[in-house]
């Protein structure tokens, strides 16, 4: 047996690759499940299937989702350029940060004033933690996976240390800050859900970067620089420059996910109100193939299957990181098989004579 | 005597491409056989199976009538087959000897002074003189292609097939290289030659099989055969003998032509008073080579390049490289490869900085402009590296219009409707074989090339700067490429083309200067030089020495 590279790629090979990352998935975790003691059929449809059954339920995907889009649309921006921004988690944190400065301080502002200040305040915060290692890649080269990620903990230790200290709650000594002032709650949907405005935000950045990449030079010279940076510099794109840019943009939108989660749902700074988001946006990216409609469909899916596995825990007891197991299973089987479809395996048989130049009837 | 090594039935497919379609081909013994074919017919499918780099789909290899097993190259070392590839193999910082040593078998005893007597010998044999202690990295090309083959020779090789050997090598150095096949043919060994260059076939070749879309079109003794017609087999009419006898032959010519051959009908004539008009004029009478007199000192240049200088690590990579090309003119840049003209094609398409002097086209200073502005300034680009010239996953479309973008904008947005009938326009006019949305990469070199071209010329550039523009590309390819630059030429622009074919630049150009070293080493009117005075020129000779016959 040999494992061969493939000449070309037919169409349809991307999409049944997925699917079958699909099936082996569901193949894949059907043991542990059963080990947990419950029926994998029963698990699949609580994780997929059942969170879509009710309003409330719909209500709670999409809120799971929201700060997926933010974080999965940073790293989409960066990775399409080629810069590999594995600090959405740290420049997240640093948007919550900065989001939570005017919400402590100034908590006197009517909402017209005090979200659109919160956001940008998130937003800038997301870009400047994003920014040293932007300028680093730019200015000497270094590897912006390697400062990207180490500037992960180190805005979590930022986090851990604003709130016990200048911003431990002044009311139960807790390490979570105070509750912002009352402008700063991003308005829900609907009466009753708790899906709030920021999906929505979401949404319509999901629909500017999908215009920006399809509809205009800026976007196919991000391509270009993104899949092949000397064939693109050859063309006069400055690929050095498309990157820092994207980067900075890609610590925005991280930044201003986590300033729109704190306010529309925290309404608070906490230790844990990043819940791995930023990592998990490298899924999102990747998985949705650093499309900004891949981005929006993973995140529902993921956030659907996160729903899901609160819901399991309750009705079936399985452990809610059993939810977890499940969708890293689909991010390694996708990324496996998306990668396997590039090569074809070829049983060896003997060399055989097929047509003889005599049958060929030519000399 | 039976043959020496025999493909019977070769088939190798790579997805819906038939690379090989049922190959058969023989080697006899004391044979040079010349495997000839247009790019992606099939030539380096079939070598690579036959030296075990792949493996065919179906069909038996035979050597001595025996058939043998091919997992790898191994296996065809040890029937006795080797191949030099145009990219060596040898290991810059060890000694000729040890290079040698580590071809053999790797384990057991060093013993380095019988390895050296086998070096002695085995150069002795192909009748060259190699230093057993040189260090490859101080040797030149080839020289170095000379330790390939007797290193090939290592391994009691019999069937020695060399793979566009004379692509990196200076005139006299083909000649020490023939000499050797002809000493290795006189023992009996069979020697499988691969080249684009025809002239060279017809001197050395025994016999010429022709591949053309994977099969082959023509096995026939090399007896007799002029250039002209291995050309028009190639690119594809049966029988070529009944077509050289008839009204085609002008089209061999032609094809002959293109490839940098004398053809019989492409008069001198137009040296004469052509002058100044011709600019204007003669867009339909330029086929041949012979072109413009490049008579008029007073024209102005459009592609200045003043006392450029690009340090490197010792040495001057580009050392006050000085060099006009007028409107109208195409001058081309010759030299052994590695002496600077990548780098010179490198600073002038503004990938590199120079470290020290100025670049003007059409008068303005495009020294210190980036890519956009150099275009925008008049220059075009055709480079060497087609495939990183190009945005592989992008599509034709996309590429056909990287450079342009800001022209197809409606506010921040791309026009599409303006790309496509752009695109529609550059297709049709370019002859470019592909549907707007095809990735790039799907295209063949001469497609990729016309891409090129299109993007290049459709902006009418004052400049040119091409450099081994038909590097790779078959026959027709070559000539399209060719009477575009002629074209260009005729409308008034000024083509630098940057060569390692010298039947090229003797071909196409009006003026030809040779690099060296980083430094410009000669400047030579291409209708008063010759082969063996610009070969001189690459060794390093100074130009008196080349004196004219």
């Amino acid at each position: 047996m040999k494992i061969l590279l493939r000449a070309g790629e037919s169409r349809w090979l991307a999409p049944a690759a997925v699917l079958g990352a699909v099936v082996l998935t569901l193949l894949l975790t059907a043991g542990p499940i059963r080990l947990a003691g419950a029926n994998p059929v029963a698990a699949y449809q609580r994780y997929t299937i059942n969170p879509l059954t009710t309003p409330g339920g719909i209500g709670d995907v999409l809120l799971a989702a929201t700060p997926l889009l933010f974080t999965g649309l940073a790293v989409a921006v960066a990775f399409r350029v080629g810069y590999f921004n594995i600090g959405a988690e740290g420049q997240f944190l640093a948007g919550a940060i900065a989001a939570t400065i005017p919400g402590l301080y100034l908590p006197g502002l009517p909402a017209a004033l005090a979200l659109p200040l919160a956001a940008a305040s998130g937003a800038l915060g997301g870009l400047l933690w994003g920014f040293l290692p932007a300028f680093l890649k730019r200015r000497a080269h270094i590897d912006e996976v390697v400062t990207t990620l180490l500037l992960n903990p180190v805005a979590l230790l930022l986090v851990q240390g604003l709130l016990n200290g200048p911003w431990r709650n002044s009311e139960t000594g807790f390490p979570d800050s105070d509750r912002y002032g009352a402008g700063y709650t991003l308005p829900t949907l609907a009466e009753g859900s708790r899906v709030h405005w920021g999906f929505v935000i979401g949404l319509a950045l999901v629909v500017v970067v999908f215009v920006v990449m399809s509809f205009t030079p800026l976007g196919l010279r991000l391509r270009a620089a993104g899949q092949s940076p000397g064939a693109a510099r050859f063309s006069g794109i400055r690929v050095t420059t498309l990157q820092f840019r994207s980067a900075l943009v890609s610590g925005a939108l991280a930044g201003l996910g986590g300033a729109v989660q704190v306010l529309g749902v925290q309404h608070q700074l906490t230790a844990s109100i990043s819940n791995g988001y930023g990592y998990t946006g490298v899924v999102v990216a990747t998985l949705g193939a650093l499309t900004a409609g891949g981005v929006l469909l993973v995140s529902l899916l993921l956030g659907d299957i996160a729903v899901g596995a609160q819901n399991a825990s309750i009705a079936l007891q399985l452990p809610t990181q059993m939810g977890a197991i499940v969708s890293s299973t689909l991010l390694l089987a996708v990324v496996a098989l998306l990668a396997a479809r590039r090569y074809r395996v070829v049983l060896r048989r003997p060399f055989v004579r097929r047509r003889s130049t005599a049958e060929r009837g030519d000399s | 005597m039976g043959p020496l090594a025999e493909l019977r039935g070769i088939t190798k497919t790579f997805g819906a491409v038939v690379a090989n379609d049922s190959i058969d081909l023989r080697v006899l013994p004391g044979e040079v056989l010349a495997l000839l074919g247009e790019n992606g017919a099939g030539k380096s499918t079939l070598t690579r199976i036959l030296y075990g780099l792949s493996q065919a789909d179906s069909g038996s290899i035979l050597v001595d009538g025996s058939e043998i097993r091919m997992h790898g190259p191994a296996d065809a070392m040890a029937a006795g087959i080797g191949m030099v590839t145009q990219e060596f193999s040898l290991v810059d910082t060890m000694t000729v000897t040890e290079n040698l040593m580590l071809a053999g078998s790797g384990l057991g005893r060093v013993n380095r002074s019988a390895a050296k007597a086998k070096v002695l010998e085995a150069a002795a044999r192909i009748g060259v003189a190699i230093e057993p202690d040189a260090v490859v990295g101080t040797l030149s090309v080839g020289e170095r292609q000379r330790v390939e083959i007797v290193k090939a020779l290592f391994h009691d090789c019999r069937l020695l097939i060399l793979d566009e050997p004379t692509a990196v090598l200076v005139p006299q150095d083909v000649a020490v290289l023939f000499e050797s096949i002809r000493r290795l043919t006189a023992d009996g060994m069979g020697v499988i030659f691969i080249s684009h260059k025809l002239h060279e076939v017809v001197e050395i070749a025994d016999r010429v099989s022709i591949l053309r879309r994977g099969r082959i079109v023509a096995d026939v003794p090399a007896e007799g055969l002029v250039p002209a017609q291995i050309a028009a087999m190639m690119v594809g009419s049966a029988d070529p003998v009944a077509e050289a006898a008839s009204g085609d032959v002008v089209e061999a010519e032609a094809l002959a032509t293109a490839v940098g051959l004398e053809a019989p009908g492409a008069g001198v004539a137009a040296g004469a008073g052509v002058g100044a008009g011709a600019v204007a004029g003669a867009g339909a009478g330029a086929a041949a080579g012979a072109g413009l007199p490049a008579g008029e000192l007073s024209r102005s240049g459009v592609l200045d390049i003043d006392r450029i200088t690009l340090a490197g690590t010792g040495k001057p990579l580009l050392d006050e490289v000085s060099l006009t090309v007028r409107a109208g003119e195409i001058v081309g840049v010759a030299g052994v490869s590695g002496n600077g003209q990548t780098e010179l094609v490198s600073v002038l398409c503004g990938m590199t900085p120079a470290s020290s002097g100025a670049v003007r086209v059409d008068g303005a200073d495009i020294t210190r402009l980036d890519v956009t502005e150099r275009l925008r300034a008049g220059l075009g680009r055709l480079t060497e590296d087609r495939r990183g010239s190009v945005v592989l996953n992008l599509s034709v479309e996309q590429n056909l219009v990287l450079e342009d973008l800001d022209r197809f904008r409606t506010g921040p947005f791309t026009n599409r409707r303006r790309i496509k009938e752009h695109v529609a326009g550059l297709m049709e006019r370019f002859d470019i074989r592909a549907k707007p949305g095809d990735p790039i990469r799907s295209l063949s070199g001469g497609n990729m090339q016309k891409v090129l071209l299109a993007r290049a010329i459709s902006r009418e550039p004052k400049a040119l700067v091409a450099s081994q523009p038909t590097r790779g590309l078959d026959v027709g390819a070559c000539e399209y490429v060719y009477s575009q630059l002629r074209a260009l030429r005729e409308r008034g622009a000024g083509v630098l083309v940057i060569s390692e074919d010298l039947d090229e630049l003797l071909g196409l150009c009006d003026r030809i200067v040779v690099m060296v070293s980083g430094r410009i080493a000669g400047d030579v009117r291409a209708a008063e030089t010759s082969r063996e005075e610009l070969g001189l020129l690459m060794t390093g000779m100074t130009a008196g020495a080349g004196a004219h016959s």
